[in-house]
């Protein structure tokens, strides 16, 4: 019986490290139930990252191949993971809040008829009933809240670093190989084309200078901009972050987006410009170890996170301060 | 060509943007209470928003459905100015804190009683909860094909062509109508509406119809509410900040530039 079953997700071949993650958090809940877990891998071909799961302690490492279950093709994966959970029949159902998960966690609790709660910060075992506890943060991070919910399997999704992979163990888990039940006829939704783009890899950035309305146009990231240049000559990585309403306005496109929604990020100085820091974008920054906020209005939210506060327009500061920066490099 | 019908889902909540202040957490009776004025779910606002620009292309009509206990048709409104054909509010005591999968399955039976659509499109999750599931459930229950996290949405020839947010970039994806879509906000923002519309709308005496559970809803015993344990506040996030005192722009930046200094 495996109590606990978490969906794995390969990166390039490997393991990705929220999977890890999950691993440690399914170990866990596994313990406190005093039973086993077990990991499910979906792909055209997932031998080597099942490989690399066996050691983490899993029971089980399912295997569903299939050629078709190449890229992430939401029908098709959705069709598979219910049918690995109709024969495990475990009692909980773990995902990360990947873009994966986020679609296949609501698709598969309606299949299922079970109840899921995405984005969970916490996972614990109520001794009393044996049922999973689900804590989220909701209203955008203003508060905390804990869930319990009736049917099986329970579903979660839960967000990247919040637990810690375990520790590789003696014995390997067994290889269950599974056939998927899929056919070209069960896509619903055909993928034409991927398009990458060159996107900013935020959560790498040691500095990141943001914008957001109060920046009032698009040029305004310009001076950010020249900002960004002018720390980069004294800093690692500076990179350019900005809210969710400067996406929304079009001025700058969302891998640049910081919060809930966009990227979470810790770096060493995020200095906000014109970002009055609604709830929902700073839980994606207040973990900076330095914030620095530039903005006309002292009553905003952000002054209330920041270690440093310029009430100033940006449009004064940031030319004047570039030009000092330049001086002293 | 028929007219392409397309449902909006719009949830209603307190501003999101509300400063932190004006935010409380009742543990007791587990709510959060924000004082500041009820708006559209941002998300939701980028759906209208997709909707609006597909009525540019072709002969369509809007249906914006808003569910709640109650639901505030002034604020609701604003779909209608903004260019919504059609406002039909849910609203039932029972509507108040329902499990994602209840509010889906409360949608999908409105959407059944409209019966004709084409398309129906949802925020990608709304601003109170946070949970993310309502539009891609109710597509499953509506058995028909589902896209998540659209930044771009057209309809050409009996399909929905979709551009969706991935990690790295995006995947064009295409669907038969009728289809479900969830928007992201790289959609854009809801179209300006000049304050001379917004009133206008406010005060016609445009019939909004309202439906409740009786109405519509199929097994409404099978509905059922959230399951809250406990609810508690975040962590306080607050710093002491040190404002930089210099009197003009200048000052501040020579300041501003020794912050940056002693954190090198």
């Amino acid at each position: 019986m495996d109590d606990v079953l978490i969906l794995g997700e390969v990166k390039e071949g490997s393991l990705d490290l929220k999977t890890l993650e999950l691993l440690g958090a399914g170990k866990k809940l596994a313990n406190d139930l005093g039973g086993e877990f077990s990991i499910v891998l979906m792909g055209d071909g997932v031998s080597g990252a099942a490989d690399e799961a066996a050691p983490y302690g899993p029971a089980r490492v399912y295997k569903l191949e299939d050629p078709l279950l190449k890229g992430f093709k939401a029908d098709l994966w959705v069709a598979s993971l219910e049918q690995a959970c109709r024969e495990v029949n475990p009692k909980i159902l773990l995902m990360s809040h990947s873009f994966i998960g986020m679609e296949l966690g609501p698709r598969l609790a309606c299949r299922l008829n079970t109840r899921l709660t995405t984005d969970c910060i916490d996972l614990s075992i109520d001794p009393e009933d044996g049922l999973l506890l689900r804590t989220k943060p909701v209203s955008g991070g203003n508060a905390i809240s804990v869930f319990k919910c009736t049917g099986e399997p329970q579903l979660a999704t839960v967000r990247g670093k919040v637990f810690e992979p375990p520790e590789a163990v003696d014995g390997k888990g067994e290889i269950v190989e599974m056939a998927p039940q899929i056919d070209q006829s069960m896509i619903k939704a055909e993928s034409l084309e991927i398009v990458k783009e060159e996107i900013v890899a935020l959560d790498k950035a040691d500095v990141v200078v943001s914008g957001g309305a109060g920046l009032g146009e698009e040029d305004g990231f310009e001076l950010l901009e020249e900002l960004r240049e002018a720390l980069s000559k004294s800093f690692g990585s500076v990179m350019i972050g900005c809210s969710r309403v400067a996406v929304d306005k079009g001025w700058i496109s969302s891998d640049h987006q910081v919060g809930l929604t966009g990227t979470i990020i810790s770096p060493d100085i995020y200095v906000a410009v014109g970002i009055s820091g609604a709830i929902q974008h700073l839980v994606g920054m207040v973990h900076a170890k330095k914030i620095i906020a530039i903005n006309t209005d002292l009553g905003c939210n952000m002054f209330k996170v920041a270690d440093y506060g310029v009430v100033e327009d940006y449009e004064e500061i940031i030319p004047a301060l570039v030009e000092k920066l330049e001086e002293l490099s | 060509m028929k007219e392409l019908r397309i449902i909006v889902c719009a949830k209603e909540i307190p501003d999101p943007e509300a400063p932190l202040s004006d935010v409380s957490v009742d543990t007791e009776k587990m709510e959060v209470n924000v004082d500041a004025p009820q708006v559209i779910s941002p998300f939701d606002e980028n759906a209208l928003e997709a909707a609006l620009r597909i009525t540019e292309e072709m002969d369509a009509k809007i249906t914006v459905l808003s569910m709640g206990k109650k639901v505030s048709d002034t604020v609701l409104r604003k779909s209608l100015a903004a260019g919504a054909d059609e406002l039909i509010l849910l609203q039932d005591d029972a509507f108040g804190k329902l499990d994602s999968h209840s509010v889906a399955h409360v949608l999908s039976d409105a959407i059944k009683k409209i019966g004709e659509y084409d398309l129906v499109l949802t925020g990608r999750q709304a601003g109170d909860w946070d949970a993310g599931q309502v539009g891609l459930i109710l597509g499953e229950m509506l058995g028909i094909p589902c896209i998540n996290l659209a930044r771009e949405i057209k309809v050409e020839d009996g399909n929905v062509l979709v551009k969706k947010n991935i990690p790295g970039g995006y995947e064009q994806v295409r669907a038969r109508i009728p289809a479900l879509v969830t928007v992201s906000n790289e959609v854009g923002e809801l179209r300006y509406i000049s304050r001379t519309k917004m009133m206008k709308m406010i005060k016609s005496r445009t019939f909004i119809p309202s439906w409740n559970n009786e109405d519509f809803v199929t097994a409404p015993e099978m509905l059922k509410n959230m399951e809250i344990q406990e609810l508690s506040s975040p962590p306080d996030m607050s710093r002491n900040c040190q404002f930089l005192d210099g009197n003009t722009p200048e000052e501040n930046a020579d300041k501003l530039a020794a912050v940056f200094e002693s954190l090198r």
